[in-house]
């Protein structure tokens, strides 16, 4: 079947997986936290956005009040609180030094590669209209290890695992249209706590190694020789 | 017969606007920066002045400096002669794809920089070097969003793609948007704008095009620069007619073709003044910093084509 013989919703559905996939390679490529956390924001919103369409296009109501959460939590709150975080931290102005960018983006787009090899069983069998997408999923999570691995500071490192978190999200709506919504309040009272959590770890690791750098963290001694 | 003559025809009318669009984008980026804005025909007047004038010769310029002028113009024109910007289905479109249209660009690229070294300045050997790392970079994007439309139009044909798109009607495929901008990113690099290079300067530290054509004089210079403008209009219309081909004349009657120059000005008309807008928001980027816009460039064009795969197949 050719694209154009979808309907326009399920077209823009897949518009919007695709914009969701680009922004994990934005984050991969973006060195100053500021932006970062805002394009992290712009994840939250497009996910937002890609479920109250799955929720339109498939008659799902109650994943309307996923996308609502989504977009609370994921495009406002989190996004907020990490900002906050780093005026007080001082580091918003900071430019974290990514080694090696250009082959970072190119082992994400192998990721990308690997993760369609991966999802290729699922989607043959699966007869649901956001199957394909399953597999931008799966590379959303692998991208956000991707940003957690190549990345030094703790900050990129919380966006990195909370964009982890986006992808999860992101499969269970398109692969089963949403987990049970116990579980989907669970996790994001979770994230919400972890946002916090970060926050505070944040504060201790720079009170006793005075930098936010995780692998000065692989030290054991108070002083150097 | 009639056929191979609009075919001409547009040809000619594609080589003619060239400059007109470089004062429209002169006369926005003006406006845009409150200065006073040149008349859109400066860049006639300047061509004109141009063949008017001597051509100075350095003493030991080989042919390769003399004919490079003539190839580079000559290659571009035939380019031209490739993209379909009034109508489809002309002859000339038939007998070269999109392939074709990249290896011109890569013959003028090559002249222009075995010119650049020819007169053995320090300039022109520097500014060679630094295009053949641009050129080098930006075909491979260049060929990867061509790829990926010929993924979903099945040919490398560029009228043959444009009829597919107006065929398919309003279809939001994720792989266009994704080839657009890289190729738009592309444009930018290839035909020597602002982050990458800057078309008004002649600082040493910055220059790439400008240092390979300094030695360059009279009506050579007035063909270059006449070249130059082509290839910003033909990256325009690529842009412009193969994701966006509304408007577009399949026929050959007069009401139809005054349709498709009507909609081909308006929209690079509105590229002109998106280009400008990005020029004016942007800064000139160190070169060293090229490699890493080129390769978010890249990026881009790869997503497209893995969006095409794995989004857009087996639905």
């Amino acid at each position: 079947m050719e694209l154009g013989q979808l309907s326009l919703y399920d077209q823009a559905i897949l518009l919007f997986a695709a914009i969701v996939l680009f922004t994990s390679f934005v984050m991969l490529a973006q060195a100053r936290i500021v932006p970062l956390i805002h394009t992290f924001a712009w994840q939250g919103t497009l996910l937002a956005v890609t479920t109250a369409l799955v929720a339109y296009a498939t008659n799902h109501p109650h994943l309307y009040i996923s996308a609502g959460m989504t977009f609370l939590l994921k495009a406002l709150l989190i996004p907020w609180m990490l900002h906050r975080l780093a005026v007080r931290l001082r580091i918003h102005r900071d430019v974290e030094a990514v080694a090696y960018p250009s082959l970072t983006l190119l082992a994400g787009g192998g990721l990308v590669i690997f993760s369609y090899h991966v999802a290729l069983p699922i989607v043959q069998l699966s007869a649901l209209i956001t199957r394909n997408t399953i597999a931008v999923s799966i590379a959303v999570v692998l991208l956000g290890m991707l940003l957690m691995i190549t990345r030094k500071k703790a900050i990129s490192q919380v966006i990195g695992f909370m964009s982890i978190e986006n992808g999860l999200f992101f499969a269970a709506v398109v692969s089963t249209y949403g987990m049970p919504m116990v579980v989907e309040l669970g996790i994001a009272f979770d994230v919400l706590v972890a946002a916090i959590l970060f926050g505070v770890f944040f504060f201790q690791m720079r009170a006793s190694i005075d930098s936010l750098d995780v692998d000065r963290l692989n030290r054991l001694r108070e002083v150097d020789r | 017969m009639t056929d191979w003559l609009m075919a001409l025809a547009q040809t000619l009318l594609f080589v003619a606007m060239a400059p007109l669009l470089g004062g429209w984008i002169k006369r926005v980026k003006c406006h845009m920066q409150n200065r006073a804005a040149p008349s859109l025909w400066q860049p006639y007047r300047d061509l004109a002045k141009l063949f008017r004038k001597h051509t100075v010769l350095a003493a030991n310029a080989s042919w390769i400096f003399r004919a490079t002028p003539y190839i580079v113009f000559g290659a571009t024109v035939l380019a031209a002669a490739v993209v379909p910007l009034v109508a489809v289905n002309l002859p000339t479109a038939a007998i070269a794809d999109v392939i074709v249209l990249v290896g011109f660009f890569a013959l003028a690229r090559f002249f222009t920089a075995l010119a650049g070294m020819d007169i053995g300045t320090a300039f022109g050997g520097m500014g060679s070097s630094r295009e053949m790392m641009i050129g080098a970079l930006a075909e491979p994007v260049m060929l990867m969003a061509v790829f990926t439309l010929a993924m979903s139009a099945s040919t490398t044909n560029l009228s043959e793609a444009v009829t597919y798109t107006l065929n398919s009607g309003l279809v939001l495929r994720p792989s266009f948007i994704f080839a657009a901008l890289g190729l738009m990113m592309v444009a930018v690099a290839e035909s020597g704008r602002i982050p990458v290079d800057n078309p008004a300067t002649h600082l040493e530290l910055t220059m790439v095009h400008e240092a390979m054509i300094l030695e360059y004089s009279g009506r050579h210079l007035a063909l270059i620069e006449w070249a130059g403008q082509l290839k910003l209009m033909i990256y325009l219309v690529l842009v412009a007619n193969v994701f966006f081909p509304w408007g577009i004349a399949t026929e050959m009657s007069p009401d139809n073709l005054a349709k498709g120059l009507v909609a081909i000005a308006g929209k690079l008309a509105l590229l002109g003044v998106l280009l400008v807008t990005w020029e004016t928001v942007m800064a000139k980027m160190r070169l060293f910093r090229v490699p890493q816009f080129l390769g978010f460039a890249f990026l881009l064009s790869l997503l497209g084509m893995l969006t095409r795969v794995v989004l857009e197949s087996g639905l």
